[in-house]
């Protein structure tokens, strides 16, 4: 068990999310996406430019920016 | 018939509301604004047997806290119009995130039944509900349905009017927050029944909704009642407090992951059975790998973006020669029986050519809508905004932003009132501020035979590089000042880029052509009706005052010398005195006299009056620069397509130096949008204010840039 950022993350690896630090209209759009603690993601891939980053949680793919990524921790398989 | 309830269709982005909608209620329905805002509101009407029901589709959300214009247009229609009961559409393979808003209504204590929609697309899918099951759980109806086949829609319309019939009052729903919470959501709810205790809203909701710090509801409870704002205030304070110390994140956090708790919860209870792995590519991540793929993806993009824009331009073309060739015929029957004078002028350049004007653009921004109608539909726009966002976001825009960029005439020669338009699918606010204030700054069609014609004439053997280089310094200049606006007057955060990348999917038909007819009648009717008025205002100043009598005397006693004399290029003198009058006309008018007034500023640019008027004269349609400079150079009218003996002219006026040609072509590319532009950005941006900026604002920018170009320029040619 490892726990890292969602922007270290690498294409098609997999992880739980362990917690989502932003607050205010971020934090609140993030959690209504179901990006909440529990919630299992996988990387789907990155934009040609390597941002945003592409996820796949609970059926449905997500995009969102790196360094809002940034304020998310994921608990992966090593 | 009278109507028997009103019944609002809410869902999820991509639910398949609208198709729903549109299913339900066919041709029924028209299309709004709510009041002050620029967000569509539709509603129609469903028929069953002897009833009536008033549908109106709410735009999509995500959840019951407003942060867009959309959600909040949504709740404030939920809390002050009081549907009869919410139709919660809901995408069955994508169930545990849907009923995330389907448990905020049920918290809000309306009456909610689940049309549990693309059914067949879940099973496809290997995913299976057990909807009766889910309907106990919940405690509201649930229809499986297929909204583009019709399948189930009477079915969800019968459970949702049996639920209003009942008349049973729907308790609002009571999740667990946990022990914090749920303390401080009681001692918050006995301190607004002692206070208000007749309010809108249920107690434990707006209890819930002040410690999610809901603007809306914050300021609600401050206008209402300030010692019970303060009181609530207290007790949120000590509970945040209390929360960030013992588990390091904030009550917001604690809601949401709650009701997502509650939402796994129920799931659990053998609603959902997968009969495949989910980790399975499904057509739509095929798709994705090619197109969105780092090589072939901007590759397939560009081609996508050239195809929008050959469709809309191209395939316009013919009814709008049509159009032309109508109204023209029309001119020219007003032309053979009206009396010459002021009202056959007004007739003919007045109303006539400015109906002709506001028809001309329908059917381009009809094509250009059903183009993006397709893109967006289909699920394509999401991904370009997906691969551009990194550029675009640079520049404070939105990755979406390419679209009216490009249609506005980023690809020289398209049209900035179908660009404008285009922005209607930015959802990010102040991104689609931006976009549609510099999205006019790209080359459309009318700026091109202003730009062939000064370049044809001082800059002819590089034609091809300049007119490259005026398509750049439109894309650095909209970018450019894109940022200026984001920075100063549109200042704040990029809007977050937490998008779904919905799953490939074929346009509707029906969807495609009721989405396009919408909103160019909206054009047609809201935009047209002003673009009318100030294409007579218009006209007018460049009409008014007349020649005084003894002048027009003046020419015709030239006319009659002429004449009299029979000379062999009598034809040849008698247009050149024509001419002179036309000029002399126009100088006289109010539109020559603001342009002879203006010389003393503009001359530092360059420009003497005739370009002044000419330039007045483009915020009708720029292409009227050419003709009115043809005008003022006494040509006559000067033919858009046919500018070479104008070009001679220019060239040859001593004042008109290759300074003065780039100076104009800056301003050109820069000045005030033409009227029906500026109307159109005044509509899009929901008030006035924006489209008076775009004229100031981009005015005072093209004279600053065609001074600098002036004054460099005539530098470099002294020097020569």
């Amino acid at each position: 068990m490892l726990k890292l950022n969602m922007r270290q993350m690498k294409e098609n690896q997999s992880g739980v999310i362990s917690a989502v630090r932003a607050g205010g209209e971020l934090g609140k759009r993030i959690r209504d996406m179901g990006l909440v603690p529990g919630t299992e993601i996988k990387i789907k891939g990155r934009a040609p430019l390597y941002d945003p980053v592409a996820i796949r949680l609970m059926g449905f793919t997500l995009t969102l920016r790196n360094n809002e990524a940034d304020y998310i921790d994921v608990t992966v398989e090593d | 018939m009278s109507v028997t309830a009103t019944i609002a269709l809410a869902g999820n982005p991509n639910s398949g509301k609208t198709t729903l909608f549109n299913a339900l209620t066919g041709a029924r329905q028209h299309v709004g604004n709510y009041p002050g805002v620029t967000v569509e509101r539709k509603e129609g009407s469903y028929i069953e047997g002897e009833e009536t029901f008033n549908l109106i589709d709410l735009p999509g959300m995500y959840s019951l806290t407003p942060y867009s214009l959309e959600e909040t247009v949504a709740r404030d229609f939920l809390i002050q119009e009081k549907p009869a009961a919410i139709v919660n559409i809901v995408d069955a393979a994508n169930l545990e995130r849907n009923l995330y808003l389907t448990v905020q209504f049920m918290e809000l204590g309306v009456p909610v039944s689940i049309a549990l929609n693309m059914i067949d697309a879940a099973q496809k899918r290997g995913i299976e509900i057990n909807a009766k099951k889910l309907s106990k759980l919940l405690g509201v109806p649930v229809v499986p349905t297929v909204a583009r086949s019709g399948q189930g829609k009477s079915e969800i319309m019968k459970a949702t009017n049996k639920l209003i019939k009942s008349g049973l009052k729907t308790d609002p729903l009571i999740i667990s927050y946990g022990e914090d919470i749920d303390q401080t959501l009681s001692e918050m709810e006995d301190e607004i029944s002692a206070a208000m205790p007749e309010s809108n809203y249920p107690t434990r909701w707006l209890a819930l909704k002040f410690l999610e710090k809901d603007e809306q509801i914050l300021d609600f409870c401050k206008n209402e009642n300030s010692d019970l704002f303060a009181k609530l205030e207290t007790i949120a304070y000590r509970v945040g407090r209390h929360i960030a110390t013992t588990m390091a994140t904030c009550p917001e956090a604690i809601i949401a992951d709650h009701r997502y708790g509650y939402i796994k919860a129920l799931l659990k209870q053998d609603i959902v059975t997968l009969h495949q792995d989910q980790d399975r590519q499904f057509i739509t991540d095929r798709i994705d790998q090619v197109v969105t793929n780092r090589f072939a993806g901007p590759l397939i993009m560009i081609a996508v973006i050239m195809a929008l824009y050959q469709f809309t331009f191209t395939y316009s073309e013919l009814p709008v020669v049509w159009l032309e060739n109508f109204f023209g015929w029309l001119g020219g029957v007003a032309e053979v029986n009206l009396a010459d004078g002021l009202l056959k002028s007004l007739i003919i350049s007045g109303i006539i050519d400015g109906v002709g004007g506001v028809l001309g653009f329908a059917p381009i921004i009809m094509f250009m809508f059903f183009g993006i109608a397709i893109l967006e539909d289909s699920g394509y726009l999401a991904r370009v905004a997906f691969m551009l966002d990194r550029v675009f976001r640079t520049f404070g825009l939105h990755g979406a932003s390419v679209m009216p960029f490009i249609v506005s005439g980023g690809i020289a020669g398209g049209c900035a009132v179908p660009g404008v338009m285009a922005a209607r699918t930015l959802r990010s606010p102040r991104e689609r501020l931006a976009t549609l204030l510099t999205a006019p700054f790209m080359n459309c069609g009318a700026k091109l035979p202003v730009f062939a014609l000064l370049v044809g004439a001082f800059f002819s053997e590089n034609e091809a590089r300049v007119m490259l280089i005026i398509t750049f310094i439109a894309w650095a200049g909209a970018l450019l000042s894109a940022k200026l606006l984001r920075s100063t007057v549109i200042k704040g955060e990029s809007t977050p880029f937490v998008m779904e990348l919905p799953p490939y999917r074929l346009p509707t038909f029906r969807g495609l052509i009721i989405h396009t007819w919408e909103r160019t009648w909206q054009y047609v009717k809201k935009a047209g009706t002003v673009i009318l008025g100030i294409s007579i205002l218009l006209w007018a100043a460049m009409t008014f005052p007349g020649l005084p009598e003894t002048q027009q005397q003046a020419f015709e006693q030239q006319r009659a010398a002429v004449t009299a004399a029979a000379a062999q290029d009598m034809k040849d003198q008698l247009a050149a005195i024509d001419g002179k009058e036309a000029e002399t006309a126009l100088k006289h008018s109010i539109a020559g006299r603001v342009g002879t007034a203006m010389e003393s500023v503009s001359q530092l640019a360059g420009f003497d009056w005739r370009t002044n008027i000419a330039v007045l004269g483009g915020f009708a349609a720029k292409e009227v620069v050419v003709s009115t400079l043809g005008t003022a150079y006494s040509l006559g009218e000067v033919d858009v397509e046919e500018t070479g003996s104008l070009g001679e002219t220019l060239a040859n006026d001593p004042t008109f130096t290759p300074a003065v040609a780039l100076s104009l072509i800056m301003f050109t590319i820069f000045y005030a949008p033409c009227f029906v532009t500026v109307v159109c950005i005044s509509r899009e941006a929901g008030s006035w204010k924006w489209g008076a900026f775009s004229i100031i604002f981009n005015t005072a920018l093209a004279f600053g840039l065609s001074v600098l170009v002036y004054q460099i320029g005539s530098i470099g040619i002294f020097g020569a």
